[in-house]
């Protein structure tokens, strides 16, 4: 499923400028604890967070994801979008909740393969 | 009874997010030059620098004691702080056991340089010193009591890793020897911002990542040594001992 698909579903802001939205998204992981998306989160995967500390933008490309969803209408720090426009990761905003965002992925399609 | 200013919260280049010049003897001659009496070493789950950094203040009227910040499961981040290095280093081989797995990206959180007391690189740490450990902070509070070393929660007024914005409030069960702030902010201001009332002895720390922050906010206490037992001592009030002035500011830094 492309990212820009699920921009426009989900009716995403867009934060970052030159980020790649055409990429595909092959799974989706929900976590606020940092160390915890760079144990279980994979390549490819979109992230949701209430994190808007640049940390997020390392912690993605670690991790290689298609992007980050920051909720609850939260605004990311400048440093952080500097980041992520500088190494072409797609930071989307939404004023909708964790809980709601992953189930209307869930609802397109998009899974979490990990068991732990 | 001497009185001295202490900054008991300094990183060296061990720490991925700290700078390169943070080497121990640079650390070490930067807190004599602020005045400082007393500093700890607090890298990021790790204390490999410690005794590089103990050992370059030999001889020098600055006394360094080994310590470590660790990040709990909680990813809360508390201040080990020891009277001896190996101490500490029994405490690392905890956290490192329990360490999130897979190995720094330089490029992303930084070096991670280990580095002898001239100030020359032994090699470079290629744990994920950036993650956390699995173990629970009540947990990692224990380990660092039976070791006989302090415990602080660090940085309790921040929103990433500080552990109220982590965990909400402070667990009774949590025995914390004290609380650090590293803003010019007090202990009655953050309570009432995150709802709770706290009871706790404050220091104020630098938290220094770059030369120019060591001491840039630091804690003054009347104690008879440079010492751990005496700073534990001054935490609690006891026998004259005490905490003067919390939120020294260095007035280079203004």
């Amino acid at each position: 499923m492309r990212l820009s698909y699920i921009v426009e579903e989900l009716g995403l802001e867009v934060c970052t400028r030159d980020c790649e939205l055409d990429c595909e998204v092959r799974g989706c992981y929900v976590s606020d604890i940092l160390s915890d998306v760079m144990a279980n989160s994979d390549e490819g995967y979109l992230w949701l967070t209430i994190h808007i500390h640049p940390n997020i933008t390392a912690v993605a490309q670690f991790k290689a994801l298609a992007g980050v969803i920051v909720v609850n209408g939260r605004n990311p720090q400048p440093e952080t979008l500097k980041k992520a426009d500088e190494h072409r990761i797609p930071i989307l905003t939404t004023k909708l909740a964790s809980f709601e965002v992953a189930g209307r992925l869930y609802a397109l399609g998009l899974r979490c393969s990990r068991e732990c | 009874m001497l009185r001295l200013l202490a900054d008991l919260h300094v990183h060296t280049c061990l720490s991925p997010c700290a700078d390169d010049s943070m080497t121990p003897r640079a650390v070490v001659e930067t807190a004599l030059g602020r005045g400082l009496s007393l500093i700890a070493i607090c890298d990021h789950n790790s204390a490999e620098n410690v005794e590089a950094a103990v050992l370059a203040a030999e001889c020098l009227p600055l006394s360094v004691l080994p310590g470590i910040e660790i990040t709990t499961a909680e990813e809360v981040h508390v201040l080990g702080i020891f009277e001896s290095c190996q101490s500490a280093l029994a405490i690392q081989e905890i956290v490192y056991k329990h360490l999130t797995p897979g190995r720094n990206d330089e490029r992303l959180f930084g070096r991670q340089s280990v580095v002898d007391q001239y100030d020359r690189v032994t090699f470079e740490n290629k744990r994920l010193l950036i993650g956390a450990t699995d173990l629970p902070i009540d947990h990692i509070v224990e380990s660092i009591h039976d070791l006989g070393g302090l415990v602080i929660a660090a940085h309790i007024q921040r929103e990433r890793f500080g552990l109220l914005y982590q965990l909400g409030f402070v667990p009774d069960s949590l025995s914390l020897d004290a609380v650090e702030l590293t803003s010019k902010t007090t202990l009655q201001e953050v309570g009432d911002r995150f709802g709770c009332s706290l009871e706790f002895p404050v220091i104020y720390d630098s938290d220094a990542h770059f030369r120019e922050d060591i001491g840039k906010l630091a804690t003054e206490f009347a104690v008879l040594a440079p010492t751990l037992s005496e700073i534990t001592m001054a935490l609690r009030g006891a026998e004259g001992r005490q905490i003067i002035n919390a939120a020294i500011e260095h007035p280079q830094n203004g």
